[in-house]
């Protein structure tokens, strides 16, 4: 039996009925969303599952939507199957004052690190995870640099010689 | 014990019973700035801790202001031994996003650069494998031939490391003859050459002992620890992206996929060695494949999409039309559509993934990278684990970690 | 098309004789079996030819010194055929790539722990001024935390940049007063980057 995005979706409907939806296919890709608390029932039965066995985790990321109140933020999970060789996309959005989100390190090793890293850009904080702390920046740094407000340049620094390169206003 | 009461140890250390030590961030032996922290029970590791981000330098944040063609350089910067692959990945990406079909010689163009890429990167990583184990010469001597991969790279795009190659849609320039003489003149030496290093190493007593053995992963650890590419295909999985989700026409090229039983450092050093050979066999199909293209055909190196493809400089400045197009292009005129795509590519050291969000406008709306060494050197705690110290060395020069990969 | 810039206008003339090549002799006197000059001459003709690096490489420059120090470019033809990978020994820092602040304080650590006399060459344009990586975790170049010798631009710079770089320290390492390194202007500078 092929394991097209018809039978996953309605493998997902029939468990979860109403916890899953938005279902689409950008670029051939299943794509849906949970809601946050069910996120890791989801992964488990997409890991667990004898037709779906997604059990290979190629990604973790978050994207910042600032103008979707209430559900600002959102983690996508790029699940593959490496058996049938079908890979998903998994969403679920989370707001910006309490973004709790399950670990999936129980079901992955390899979630660690990526939601160290995802916590790290976006401050989404990730219950049950070992050791949630920031891995690629500093431990002083008190923001959460990838969130849309924060400008890429850190506007507190002072190790910028901007007469030197032209920025800053004395160029005319 | 009574006889040396006298003297004043620090508190707790005969209690504890074991070392702590530092590599890194700087240290010789970890190629590249990743910090390790490891317990030491005399010579054997007890545990570790790694800390990375010394070169974190915000990718994804400056890809969210930049357009996309100016985001190539970017991911130069990301496994800058084999950037032409992260070159490649990016073009691909955008044109997945853009519905852009390329002509077959360009994709057939493209497979001979990601090839010769791949044997750089993997020339890299194995002769890096001698040196830290304490063959230094095979490095000394395959180096001059990597320096071949580089005149061919130059030749193409002018730059030797850090290539910025291609555009969307296909490449700024046509290959020139130079660069096919190039080529012809790699493909004629470059086999002499491996099979030296090989009998070098591979058959070497000194490094089978030194290798065999040394920082194992069973199939199963690899994958939950989501291992791609060689240390992936070392372990026992044939998971090779080319061959899973062909980009790039790697469909009509005939190759095998190597793969090791043990995932130890011998494993991924003979897996690396048979790629580089399959490479080499993938660069002469695709030669054959370009010298079928015949008349105007042969000449075609990009597809014919003017709104995305930046037009070549010197037809800028003599052709109206080119003008215009380069003008819409650079100002952000040409429309963009909205919509996400994940695409994926065979990197040097496992699947590259671009996660690109748009929304309509000039740049990404979000750009994330898959970036496999930062995901796979998770397991290198695990992996070490009573280990010992030397053969930790070897472990990571061997699973070929790239630190401006893995920081982003 | 003719370049804005050419490159070798006016080539050398290798000074080699039977394929050796000899440091050029400080002024001084000699006569039968002695050689009397003045002992900065020496100890700057002998500095000059056993610069020890110590190749602080983090990223892609690291790569192209590696090509630097390989067989094909040869970095120990100019006398530093032995890398030092332990500051106490060095006598020259070669950084090498982007330089985050999370690293910085480990640079300015194995600066500090070089011995003088020491010099400092910033490979890239990363280590210049912090190259296309204008961002919040990155440092805009080394010269924020400690002195820098001499600049070699490049993204990654080749490997003959990398040499008439290291040419350069050479040159200034022959031409630097013995006494330099004691003198107020030079203990202003180190002032300057809060070092004693």
């Amino acid at each position: 039996m092929a394991l097209t995005n018809e039978f996953i979706k309605g493998k997902l409907t029939e468990k979860f009925g109403e916890g899953v939806y938005s279902f689409e296919e950008p670029y051939e890709m299943l794509t849906f969303e949970s809601h946050k608390d069910d996120n890791l029932k989801v992964l488990q039965f997409l890991f667990d599952d004898e037709d779906l066995k997604f059990q290979f985790l190629t990604d973790i990321c978050a994207v910042h939507y600032p103008d979707k109140k209430g559900s600002e933020l959102a983690v996508v999970y790029h699940l593959h199957n490496l058996v049938d060789n079908v890979r998903i996309r998994f969403k679920v959005f989370t707001g910006i004052e309490q973004p709790d989100v399950f670990s999936a390190t129980a079901l992955y090793q390899s979630a660690n690190w990526m939601e160290r890293e995802t916590y790290d850009f976006y401050g989404i904080n990730f219950v049950g995870h070992p050791n949630l702390k920031r891995i690629l920046n500093v431990d002083e740094m008190d923001y959460f640099p990838m969130r849309k407000e924060f400008p890429l340049e850190d506007q507190t620094r002072i190790d910028k010689d901007d007469e030197m390169f032209g920025r800053g206003g004395s160029i005319w | 014990m009574s006889d040396v009461k006298h003297i004043k140890l620090p508190d707790g250390s005969i209690e504890k019973q074991t070392t702590t030590l530092n590599l890194g961030p700087t240290h010789p032996a970890t190629h590249g700035v990743f910090q390790n922290i490891v317990e030491m029970d005399g010579e054997r590791i007890v545990s570790s801790e790694q800390t990375v981000g010394y070169i974190h330098r915000a990718f994804e944040k400056i890809a969210e202001r930049r357009p996309l063609y100016q985001i190539t350089p970017l991911t130069d910067r990301l496994n800058y031994c084999s950037s032409p692959i992260n070159n490649m990945g990016w073009h691909l990406t955008c044109e997945k996003l853009l519905k852009v079909k390329t002509p077959k010689r360009v994709d057939y163009m493209r497979v001979i650069i990601m090839e010769l890429a791949r044997i750089a990167d993997h020339l890299i990583c194995n002769s890096v494998v001698g040196v830290d184990s304490g063959a230094l010469s095979v490095f000394l001597y395959v180096m001059q031939y990597r320096e071949l991969i580089y005149e061919i790279y130059e030749e193409i795009c002018g730059s030797r490391l850090t290539t910025n190659i291609g555009r969307i849609g296909g490449f700024e320039r046509n290959f020139t003859n130079t660069a096919w003489t190039k080529l012809d003149k790699f493909l004629a030496e470059y086999p002499g050459v491996l099979k030296e290093f090989e009998n070098l190493l591979t058959r070497n007593r000194i490094f089978m002992e030194r290798t065999i053995g040394a920082g194992p992963i069973s199939a199963e650890r690899a994958l939950n620890y989501g291992f791609t590419g060689p240390n992936l295909r070392a372990a026992g999985v044939d998971y090779d992206v080319r061959v899973h989700s062909p980009y790039s026409s790697y469909e009509d090229f005939d190759f095998t996929v190597p793969v090791g039983t043990t995932g130890d450092c011998y494993d991924r050093f003979l897996v690396r060695n048979q790629e580089m050979w399959q490479s080499l066999s993938i660069i002469e199909q695709a030669k054959q494949k370009l010298e079928q293209f015949k008349g105007a055909e042969a000449e075609v190196y990009h597809a014919d999409i003017p709104e995305y493809y930046l037009p070549e400089k010197k037809d800028v400045y003599t052709k109206m039309e080119a003008l215009i197009w380069h003008f819409k292009i650079i100002m952000g005129e040409t429309a963009m559509p909205a919509g996400e795509v994940y695409q994926s590519v065979e990197g040097g050291n496992g699947e590259l993934g671009f996660y690109l969000i748009s929304d309509g406008g000039r740049s990404p709306y979000r750009l994330h990278f898959r970036r496999p060494c930062f995901i796979y050197y998770q397991a290198y705690a695990e992996i070490t684990k009573g280990a010992m110290l030397s053969d930790a060395i070897i472990t990571l020069s061997s699973l070929n970690l790239i630190a401006g990969e893995m920081d982003a | 098309m003719s370049r804005p810039v050419r490159f070798n206008i006016h080539p050398k003339q290798p000074d080699i004789h039977d394929n050796i090549a000899l440091a050029e002799m400080p002024e001084g006197v000699q006569g039968e079996g002695y050689f009397a000059t003045g002992l900065e001459r020496a100890l700057t003709l002998a500095r000059k030819n056993s610069l020890w690096p110590l190749p602080f490489a983090t990223s892609c420059c690291g790569i192209e010194f590696m090509a630097t120090m390989g067989s094909h470019y040869d970095l120990s033809r100019f006398g530093s055929e032995r890398l030092g990978f332990t500051p106490r020994q060095c006598d020259l820092l070669m950084v090498m790539g982007t330089i985050a602040k999370k690293m910085a304080p480990v640079l300015r650590q194995v600066y500090l722990q070089m011995a003088e006399p020491r010099w400092v060459m910033a490979v890239g344009a990363c280590a210049s001024s912090g190259g296309i990586f204008d961002t919040y975790s990155v440092l805009q170049g080394i010269d924020q935390v400690i002195p820098v010798d001499v600049y070699v631009p490049g993204c990654p710079p080749r490997p003959e940049a990398i040499l008439d770089g290291f040419m350069r320290i050479q040159e200034l390492v022959h031409n630097e007063s013995l006494r330099r390194r004691n003198s107020e202007h030079y203990k202003a500078l180190l002032g300057s980057y809060g070092i004693q």
